[in-house]
Parts: C-alpha cells; sequence; structure tokens
C-alpha cells in the first residue's frame, strides 16, 4: 500500500474504501420525496426562460409539474421526446449555465429548481423499468448510415429509427457511447451508465451497431454515399492537440483524454498510477475531470494551469468550485514553456502571460512546479474529414446539418457550430435526423 | 405587553386560545400536557350518555389533503365522540379542572334528542366543576345517522329544542355547536339564541371525502375496502368558517351572540382574522394534531407582538372591528377604480401573471419579447388575479386610481362619490338616489 506521499508515479496511493467512495456519485438521486419537494419550487412559467436556454428544447415545465403529480415516467417521455440522451445530460450538462441559470428563481433567489437533479429523477424512473417509451414508425424503406456512436450519433440513430428507417450505426471504438463512455469522469457515470443508456436506447428496434469501424479506414465516405439513402457524420475528434514545448515529448506528459479513457475503462481504480504531483494544462471540462480524478485516485497536489484568466476559463465557475473543493489549485495566467526531467523528480517551467494590445503573450517571468505527471488538455483535432468542406478546423455544416456534399450530414463535435456539449451534439444529430427524414420522404433539397 | 386574558361568558382563561373538542381533548393525560403547553382552555372531547360507550374503527380515521413538502392543508376524520366510559371521562374532568383553575374547561355533550338523556347527564357534568357545556349539534359522520350531532344542528327546531333543557338542568354557560352542512347558518345560530344559549361555537367539521384509492377503488381513509365520508378541517376550511361567523355576526337576529370561533385556526393571525369578524375565542385542533401542542407558544407570542404593535391592550380592543367592513356585494362601491400595477425592480419574469391574464382573464399584461411584462390600464379590470398568481409578494399591486383620473378602460374620469349596485341604472331594481 502506498499513500500520497510516495514520490514518482504509482497505483495504490488510497485504499479501496476511499476509492470507492471518491468515484461514486457525485450527486446522490434525488429520493421521491427530495423530488416532490423540488419540483414543487417549479413556478411553471409562461414561456419559460430554461426551455430557451435548453440546446434540446426540452419542455421542463411540464415535465417538472408530471414529477409534481407523480408521474416521472410521463416526465421521462416529456424529456425523451426532446432529448433522447436526457438521461446522460442529467449528469453531464453544465445546468448552471443553461436551463438553471435561465431559472426565474436563480435570477430571484440564486436558488435554482434543480433542474438537472429532477431530469435524472424521471429518466432513472423510466429506464430502471427497463421501458422504452418509443416505437418506431411504419417501414419507410430508407436506410442511413450513422458513422460515430457518440452522442451525435445516437441522437440521429434514435430519432431515424422511430420514423421507420433503418440505420446502420457505426462506431471506431470497441464500445458505443463516444465520450458518454470515454470521455467524461468517472464520478459523472457510475455504474456503468453511460453503455446501460446505449442498450436501452437501441431498444427502439431498426438500429444495427456495428463497432471497431473507423472512417477512412474500414469505410469510405464514397461507399457509404453509395450504399446508403443518407450518410450522416459524427465522429467526433479524434485527434489530440500537442503542447508543442520543449520536452513536450516527455513519457510524463500524456494526453488527459487518455488519462480520463483509462480510469473510465479500467476495472480496478487501484491499480492506475498517478503523480505525487500532478499539473493539467488547459482550462476546460477535461481539464477539471482530469485534475479531478487525479486527486481522488491519491494525488499530493494537482494543479490546473490555464492560460488566461478565471472568466476566460470554458469549464463553468460551478466546475471550477467542484475543483477547488477537491484540493485542486486553480493557476491562471500561466503557459506551459517547457518539460524538465531534473532526475528524482520532473518539473514544468509555467510562464506568466499578459493581454497587452488584445494578445496573449508570455511576461518572460517564469515559475516552476514538480510535475510527476503533466496532462494535457488543450483540445482535440478532427482527424476524418472525409474529404468535406472545413470551417475552423471542422466539417462545415449549414442549420439543420447539411455539408456540401449531398446525401451527407454531419454533427456533434465534428462539425462546425456547436459549443462541445454533450447535450447540443444530442440536438445536432436529432434536428439533421428530421432534416434526413423530410429530404428522404418529401424530396426536400 | 398586551394582555390576552379572556372573558368569554364569564369564564375566564389567560389566552383564547383553546383546543376544540376533539381527539387532543380525549383524556387527563392529553389535557395535562395542552394546559402545560400553555393552551387557555379545552373543550373536552364529546361525551355521550351513561352505559356502553361508542366503538371506533379499527382501521385509519384520518385522511388529508397535502401541501408542498407534505404540509397539512386539510384534514379529515370518521372518529366518533369519545369511546371511554362516562364515568372516567367525568372523573378526569374534575381532577383536571380542580388542578387548573385558571383554565377553561368546557365540557362536550352529544345524547341522544330525548329529554330524559340530558336531565340524566347535566347534572353528573355539573358536578366536575367544568366551567360550561359545548353541545355537539355538528358530528357530520357516525352518530348523525344514529339521530345526533350534525342531524340535529341541520334542524333549527331540535337546536332550540336541547338548549332550552340545558339551560333548564344545567347552571352554567351552554355553547351550542353548530355544523357547517347546512344552507344558511344563521337560522341554527337564531335557534340556538331563542333555546337560550349564551354563545354558539363554529364550524364543525364539514363532510368531505379528502380522496379515492384509484387501486382499490375506495375512498379513504378505507376500512376494509370501503369508505365513508368524515368530517374537513384545518386550514383549507378557515375561509368557510369566518364566512359563517361573519353572518351570524352581521345578522340582526344574533348579532352581538356571543362566538367561539372553529375552523383552520393555524396561527396567531388566523385567530386574529376569526376575533376581528366577531368572535371572543378561538378554538384549535388541526394545528394541534399536525404540530403537537407547543404550537400554542407561536400563537400567544405572535397575537401578543401583533397587539402590541397596533396599540391594542386587550382582545376586547379589536373584537369585531372588521364586522363594519363585512358587507353584502350589492353595497360595495363601484365608483372604486383600481388597476394593477408590476414592479419592474421585484419582477422576475416567470410570466405566470401573463399565461394567468391572457388565457383565462382580460388579455391585460403585455410580454415584450425580452420578457418585460406590463400591464395595459385599458384592458385591466382589476381583478387580482395576477397579484395572487405571482410568486413574489408585493411585486404587482392594486393601485387605487384616484378621483379625477381617468380611467384607460371606460373613458370615465374617476369620481370621489360612492354609489352602489342598488343605484345603479343597469340594476332593473335600483331604487333612485335618495
Amino acid at each position: 500500500m502506498n499513500s500520497q506521499m510516495n514520490p514518482g508515479v504509482t497505483a495504490r496511493r488510497l485504499n479501496d474504501d476511499s476509492l470507492r467512495e471518491n468515484f461514486g456519485d457525485l450527486h446522490a438521486p434525488l429520493q421521491p420525496h427530495e423530488a416532490a419537494v423540488a419540483s414543487d419550487r417549479c413556478y411553471f412559467c409562461h414561456d419559460a426562460p430554461c426551455v430557451t436556454a435548453c440546446p434540446t428544447d426540452i419542455d421542463i415545465p411540464l415535465f417538472i409539474r408530471q414529477i409534481s403529480t407523480g408521474t416521472p415516467e410521463a416526465a421521462a417521455t416529456t424529456i425523451f421526446d426532446m432529448n433522447i440522451l436526457g438521461g446522460m445530460c442529467a449528469r453531464v450538462c453544465p445546468t448552471e449555465e443553461l436551463c438553471e441559470q435561465a431559472c426565474v428563481r436563480e435570477v430571484a433567489e440564486g436558488k435554482p429548481v434543480e433542474i438537472g437533479r429532477l431530469q435524472r429523477h424521471a429518466t432513472d424512473t423510466l429506464m430502471a423499468k427497463g421501458v422504452h417509451p418509443f416505437e418506431r414508425a411504419d417501414a419507410t424503406g430508407k436506410t442511413v448510415a450513422v458513422v460515430g456512436a457518440g452522442p451525435a450519433g445516437l441522437s440521429c440513430a434514435h430519432r431515424l429509427a422511430m420514423l421507420g428507417h433503418n440505420v446502420a450505426l457505426y462506431d471506431a471504438r470497441p464500445k458505443a457511447g463516444g465520450l458518454n463512455e470515454y470521455g467524461i469522469a468517472a464520478y459523472k457515470s457510475t455504474n456503468d451508465f453511460a453503455a446501460k443508456e446505449v442498450d436501452w436506447l437501441l431498444a427502439i428496434g431498426g438500429i444495427t451497431l456495428e463497432n471497431g469501424k473507423a472512417l477512412g479506414d474500414a469505410l469510405s465516405l464514397d461507399d457509404l454515399a453509395r450504399d446508403f439513402d443518407a450518410v450522416f457524420l459524427s465522429v467526433g475528434l479524434g485527434g489530440v492537440n500537442a503542447l508543442g514545448i520543449d520536452g513536450g515529448e516527455n513519457d510524463s506528459v500524456i494526453d488527459a483524454v487518455e488519462f480520463i479513457e483509462l480510469l473510465r475503462q479500467t476495472d480496478d481504480l487501484a491499480t492506475l498510477p498517478v503523480g505525487r504531483n500532478v499539473v493539467v494544462i488547459g482550462g476546460g471540462m477535461t481539464a477539471v475531470d482530469a485534475a479531478v480524478q487525479s486527486k481522488l485516485l491519491g494525488a499530493q497536489n494537482v494543479t490546473i494551469a490555464y492560460r488566461r484568466g478565471r472568466e476566460a476559463m470554458s469549464a463553468s465557475r460551478y466546475e471550477q468550485d467542484l475543483a477547488a473543493s477537491h484540493g485542486v489549485q486553480l493557476l491562471f495566467n500561466v503557459q506551459p514553456k517547457a518539460v524538465l526531467n531534473g532526475g528524482a523528480s520532473t518539473q514544468i517551467e509555467l510562464e506568466y502571460t499578459a493581454v497587452t494590445n488584445g494578445k496573449l503573450a508570455g511576461t518572460g517571468e517564469t515559475l516552476f512546479l514538480n510535475a510527476d505527471q503533466v496532462f494535457s488538455a488543450i483540445g482535440q483535432t478532427l482527424t476524418t474529414d472525409g474529404g468535406l468542406v472545413l470551417e475552423g478546423g471542422k466539417i462545415a455544416v449549414s442549420e439543420r446539418g447539411r455539408t456540401n456534399r449531398s446525401k451527407v450530414w454531419a454533427g456533434g463535435d465534428c462539425a462546425s457550430g456547436g459549443n462541445d456539449l454533450t447535450v447540443t451534439a444530442v440536438a445536432e444529430g436529432r434536428d439533421a435526423a428530421m432534416d434526413i427524414h423530410a429530404t428522404l420522404m418529401g424530396g426536400v433539397e | 405587553m398586551a394582555d390576552l386574558t379572556t372573558d368569554f361568558l364569564g369564564i375566564k382563561s389567560p389566552n383564547p386560545f383553546w383546543l376544540a373538542s376533539a381527539p387532543p381533548t380525549d383524556k387527563e393525560y392529553n389535557v395535562r400536557r395542552a394546559f402545560e403547553a400553555g393552551w387557555g382552555g379545552v373543550v373536552w372531547k364529546t361525551l355521550g350518555a351513561e352505559g356502553p360507550p361508542v366503538v371506533n374503527v379499527n382501521g385509519p380515521r384520518y385522511g388529508v389533503i397535502h401541501g408542498a413538502d407534505r404540509r397539512v392543508l386539510g384534514l379529515n376524520n370518521i372518529e366518533l365522540i369519545t369511546d371511554r366510559s362516562l364515568e372516567i371521562n367525568l372523573e378526569e374532568i374534575t381532577r383536571v379542572k380542580k388542578d387548573y383553575p385558571d383554565r377553561a374547561v368546557i365540557v362536550s355533550i352529544m345524547v341522544p334528542c330525548e329529554e330524559q338523556a340530558w336531565k340524566d347527564i347535566l347534572p353528573k357534568v355539573e358536578a366536575t366543576g367544568a366551567d360550561g357545556i359545548e353541545l355537539n349539534f355538528g358530528c357530520p359522520h357516525g352518530m348523525s345517522e344514529r339521530g345526533m350531532g350534525a342531524a340535529v344542528g341541520q334542524v333549527p327546531e331540535y337546536i332550540e329544542m336541547v338548549t332550552r333543557w340545558c339551560k333548564q338542568y344545567y347552571s352554567k354557560p351552554v355553547i351550542v355547536k353548530l355544523t357547517p352542512n347546512i344552507t344558511d347558518v344563521r337560522l341554527p345560530a337564531a335557534a340556538a339564541k331563542r333555546g337560550g344559549a349564551d354563545a354558539v361555537s363554529l364550524i364543525n367539521t364539514i363532510n368531505s371525502i379528502v380522496s379515492v384509492n384509484l387501486d382499490s377503488m375506495s375512498p379513504e381513509p378505507s376500512i376494509d375496502g370501503k369508505g365513508t365520508h368524515g368530517g374537513y378541517c384545518g386550514p383549507a376550511v378557515k375561509p368557510i368558517a369566518m364566512s359563517m361567523v361573519s353572518e351570524i355576526a352581521r345578522a340582526p337576529d344574533t348579532a352581538g351572540l356571543p362566538i367561539s370561533g372553529i375552523g383552520g385556526v393555524t396561527t396567531w393571525r388566523d385567530a386574529a382574522e376569526f376575533i376581528t369578524l366577531g368572535c371572543g375565542n378561538v378554538q384549535v385542533c388541526t394545528a394541534a394534531m399536525t404540530y403537537g401542542f407547543k404550537v400554542v407558544q407561536e400563537m400567544i407570542s405572535g397575537l401578543s407582538q401583533w397587539m402590541d404593535e397596533k396599540g391594542h391592550t386587550s382582545i376586547q380592543d379589536f373584537m369585531g372591528a372588521a364586522i363594519p367592513n363585512t358587507t353584502d356585494w350589492q353595497y360595495l362601491n363601484l365608483n372604486y377604480v383600481a388597476k394593477a400595477e408590476i414592479n419592474q425592480d421585484d419582477c422576475i419574469s416567470c410570466g405566470r401573471c401573463y399565461a394567468a391574464c391572457e388565457d383565462t382573464s382580460h388579455q391585460a399584461i403585455a410580454m415584450s419579447s425580452d420578457r418585460t411584462f406590463t400591464v395595459i390600464d385599458a384592458e385591466c379590470v382589476a381583478c387580482n388575479l395576477c397579484v395572487e398568481v405571482c410568486p413574489v409578494e408585493n411585486c404587482i399591486t392594486m393601485v387605487e386610481q384616484k378621483p379625477g383620473t381617468v380611467d384607460a378602460r371606460t373613458g370615465k374620469t374617476v369620481v370621489d362619490d360612492y354609489a352602489n349596485w342598488t343605484t345603479h341604472p343597469n340594476n332593473p331594481g335600483a331604487v333612485a338616489a335618495e
């Protein structure tokens, strides 16, 4: 048994009980009475601001009222009707920046209705019964290929199947789910929820899932466009931005995405090695997820180093506070300069930054932090574009998800627009499905 | 500090909060605890005639309407009068009254509508030293099927007859408890007065079914799959009780007849309101059954604080103060004009006022694209719905339109004169203004 004090990178810093507690549910599910009390706080606003704030336009006042009248199953159907991944979104949505920020009670009292937790209560209730609330429309005879079984692809495939189309769903990874399965903090998706959600979603029927098939590898866009009536690309961002600094190739520099994936897929957290001193470079949710989980695995000192100020961080204030409450140090206005292998302990050299004339630049002043591990979380890049027109490094799409190529739609993180949120990917997949449906059935161009 | 002492029919109590005849006052044990907690008086749970006592059901007796967080809004019961023997009750009453001479102890009685039955029990009750009796003419379930309780209270002649017997065979104050399960409460009240009653108390509980079990299809509380109507009480019935109290306080036949107010009294404010409508004291049950006897401490401190703030030194100071302002619809001033006004600083933009007005009322609230809600004076009839559905207290208010201003809805200048329906030109039966 090691401890947080052991130098270098090592496994078993914490005992099994501590790990179990650390990686349990971030928010305990609401019990029925708690849900009744929480739902009663909803004012059932007219043209409610929370709905406007929801990327998937869930009728929030209606589903909350359905909970308050003792029909969480009906509430779940209201949610799933707009967002088939409402269960995962209830867990990972930055509600504090979406529906709950818009809640009139947030405005009035600083205490919004707990929309996220109520949504989870509803969706968990229905899913626990193994009920799939939707039926497929009569078969249309049309076939659609959906490439990438992350949030956007799953959402698109489900909506298409519901409308009566047959869907071939492909994914490069051994498991479906995309970032839900591989890319978010373990304490947000406990008990293998992501995989269970996929199984539940596929119960609609009409969707065949094939894993281990990647675009540009086993799949070619030309073939798909020839063999199917339509193609939806939701391949995500497969590449990781490199730090591009001296020592950036050092073994101690690890992609945060890989670290999170390892955490999510392991059978035994105790076997995962983590440094005594960890530095995470970046300012997004991935940075926070990597930093907090390092701490939960037993790292003694964890620092998030972000090159801009707090207000520019894409991780919400809530996420920042979550990190801080777990003992993660947040360091702002510093950028990585070099990773130094100094014998017993690796160090990272960070340089302070300042914005002058609207441009961020190093000030020349540096500081050194011990860093047995440096997690890089500075964004991901598109790796398979299928030869389509790009915009800002992503597949260019119209509002309805159309690419420059006929019969081909795209959505989720690989497509232009959007904001890298699960819920937005779900909305894009759903809306593209509706446009594909309209196109296939109505001959709309 | 305000003096909460009350003198009701010559019966003194340290405060106007009595426990109503009900489960909390069924036994010496409970009543002692109530007095220790500070209650000013109790009406002992209804005694029946000598002999084998009534039996209660052995299943659930209560049903409830819950509000948010299971707050008890309305309670219904199918319990009968005391199911303990007359002798034991009388012994206990005697002991308790002796130990608590400064508290009011009233004995509730329900025996058959026969003179002998009353003649038998009244001397025994008198011997306990209790301060008075209350005639239970209100119990709406069970006992009424046997010709007692509400079955008597619904027939003014019986009320008068029994009250007269009681005044004949009992020397202390007689209070007649009235049932609300009638069409006009003034008639039984007047009958009680004719019979010589010293006071009336009201309301007893209301016929009610609080819920139906949608699996068993039985009303609840359910006894072996069957339910029956029970008596409804608690906060939900307060408006009904206050209206009935006000009618008795205002009717020429009964004005001035002392009233003990009952029905949903839960806080000091409820008690104060009943007293302003003419009650000399109030009786409480559901609040005690929900929160325990300690709840009286809030009632005492709250009433006392309010009286101090208002400069009232005794209950008498404001007793009946709202009666002159309680009138018939026909006498309301039709020249009074108000308009809703929304305080934009307080508004949280929930839009409930808009939905309510737009869908169900007068389309008098405008909503802008940035969710600013404003009143359209030309449409507003000052109905008050927006005020009541707004979740922010005092965000929307009704503002009186001063004489001389023009009502944007009617185009008429607001006048200072009082004019009501009796003289309105649209009233076919209008009498010319003097």
